[in-house]
């Protein structure tokens, strides 16, 4: 049991992290796809989108690729500020991140389309400016979608297995998540352990998923 | 109050296009621009707001300058002083009455506050006896309360002039009869100068000290 609850904690603490980012990353990029027309945007919501279709490992050797001490981002960290994200919980952070943007961002966009834009024009004639209609009219309108598809993201990033293996790989207590660790437990026949960690996980994921379909109903009336 | 007017905008779309090329002076307190729907008012009344910027031309509200492309100024919405009364009246859904009618007297990042009792929301509320319904939201209310809310929410900060988009276009006639002689008697009370678009003859009838009518983008005597 020693192994279970340390791998608990740094599930939640990466999907946790993952979930920030992903937040960040799909409200912007999610009001960009929806509001702003311009050459490939068809393209980059594509690309955006491939990690949910891409075989994890696919996934992961792409970052490998992108953050290793030879990759380009990779050595441009190692160089300005000493950091390499490879076997560390944050490049388990970076991988998850990845891994779950894409369901923050689908709903991200299809919420700020759905957004009546006389509502914002509403609110410009009567004197707001434009980061004001954003928090007062766009992103209260949107925000069941958004925490929807965050609520998903997270359970996406808790369950996140194969891009984290190759980012991350599988150090007990530094970066073996929980998914991780029952893969570790199957294989070196410790049924029990791999039966309790599976159990804590599905629990949590039920609950995520109950959350996130009472969000999207209540955002759809 | 005198709107001075004389603006050419364009739109293309796919397989069309249209020229709005106007010029006119508004001199009576309530004039209204009465022409068939396509014609252009709509385009017209979102460019004095400040809505869509034209490619030519100026727009004057008495002695201030709100467009003038020759002069490269370019007042925004926010900053124009506007009253806007859209078609289905374009209420904040997830604010209510006393919230919507309070938006415009703030100015920063957070919507009024659900009890907000300012003294001008007080004002109109008594004033368009909407107090009943202070704490309802917009989807509560009847079709002559949301007028009035749409009403009290454009007048609270005292605007120079009011834009009515065809306040009456989306209701049954009988509905529609009763709201004109409502909005009549509201806006003979509160004085403010007013333009009115609509395809209605009606209207013209009713609100038009000043008629002008415009066709397919143009102004015809």
């Amino acid at each position: 049991m020693g192994v279970a609850w340390p791998a608990l904690a740094l599930s939640l603490k990466v999907a946790l992290w993952a979930s920030a980012i992903d937040l960040l990353l799909g409200i912007g990029l999610g009001l960009l796809l929806a509001r702003r027309r311009f050459p490939g945007r068809e393209l980059l919501d594509a690309i955006l989108t491939l990690p949910m279709v891409l075989p994890p490992t696919v996934l992961g050797y792409y970052l490998l690729v992108l953050l290793g001490r030879r990759g380009w981002l990779g050595a441009w960290l190692l160089e300005h500020f000493d950091v390499s994200l490879i076997f560390t919980w944050q490049g388990a952070v970076v991988a998850a991140s990845v891994v779950s943007l894409p369901l923050v961002l689908r709903s991200a966009r299809a919420a700020f389309e759905d957004v009546n834009p006389q509502l914002e024009a509403a609110a410009r004639v009567l004197g707001l400016g434009e980061w004001s209609v954003f928090l007062r009219v766009t992103l209260p309108l949107a925000w069941r979608g958004v925490l929807a598809g965050l609520l998903l993201a997270f359970a996406r990033a808790l369950g996140e297995f194969g891009a984290t293996l190759m980012v991350a790989g599988s150090v007990p207590g530094k970066t073996q998540t929980l998914s991780i660790a029952v893969y570790e437990a199957v294989q070196s026949g410790q049924d029990d352990l791999a039966w309790r960690m599976v159990a804590i996980i599905s629990v949590t994921c039920i609950g995520i998923l109950v959350a996130a379909r009472r969000l999207a109903l209540a955002g759809a009336r | 109050m005198n709107f001075d007017v004389r603006i050419t905008k364009t739109l293309n779309a796919p397989g069309r296009r249209f020229e709005l090329d106007v010029s006119f002076s508004a001199s009576a307190r309530w004039c209204v621009i009465h022409g068939p729907s396509g014609a252009g008012k709509s385009l017209l009344l979102q460019a004095i707001a400040g809505l869509v910027q034209p490619e030519r031309g100026r727009i004057l509200l008495g002695e201030r300058v709100l467009f003038d492309a020759a002069a490269g100024i370019v007042v925004p919405t926010r900053d124009r002083r506007l009253g806007y009364l859209f078609q289905d009246y374009a209420l904040f859904p997830h604010l209510n009455v006393r919230q919507n009618i309070a938006f415009g007297l703030r100015r920063g990042a957070l919507n009024p506050k659900r009890g907000d009792d300012s003294p001008a929301v007080q004002r109109w509320l008594a004033a368009f006896e909407l107090e009943a319904v202070a704490g309802q939201r917009p989807h509560q209310l009847s079709g002559g309360q949301r007028q009035r809310v749409a009403l009290a929410r454009a007048l609270v900060n005292d605007p120079a002039a009011l834009l009515l988009d065809e306040p009456f276009a989306a209701l049954d006639p009988e509905l529609r009869s009763r709201m004109r002689d409502e909005l009549q008697s509201l806006l003979e009370r509160v004085g403010v100068p007013m333009l009115l678009i609509t395809h209605d003859a009606e209207d013209v009838a009713r609100f038009g000290q000043m008629h002008l009518r415009v066709e397919d983008g143009r102004i015809v005597p």
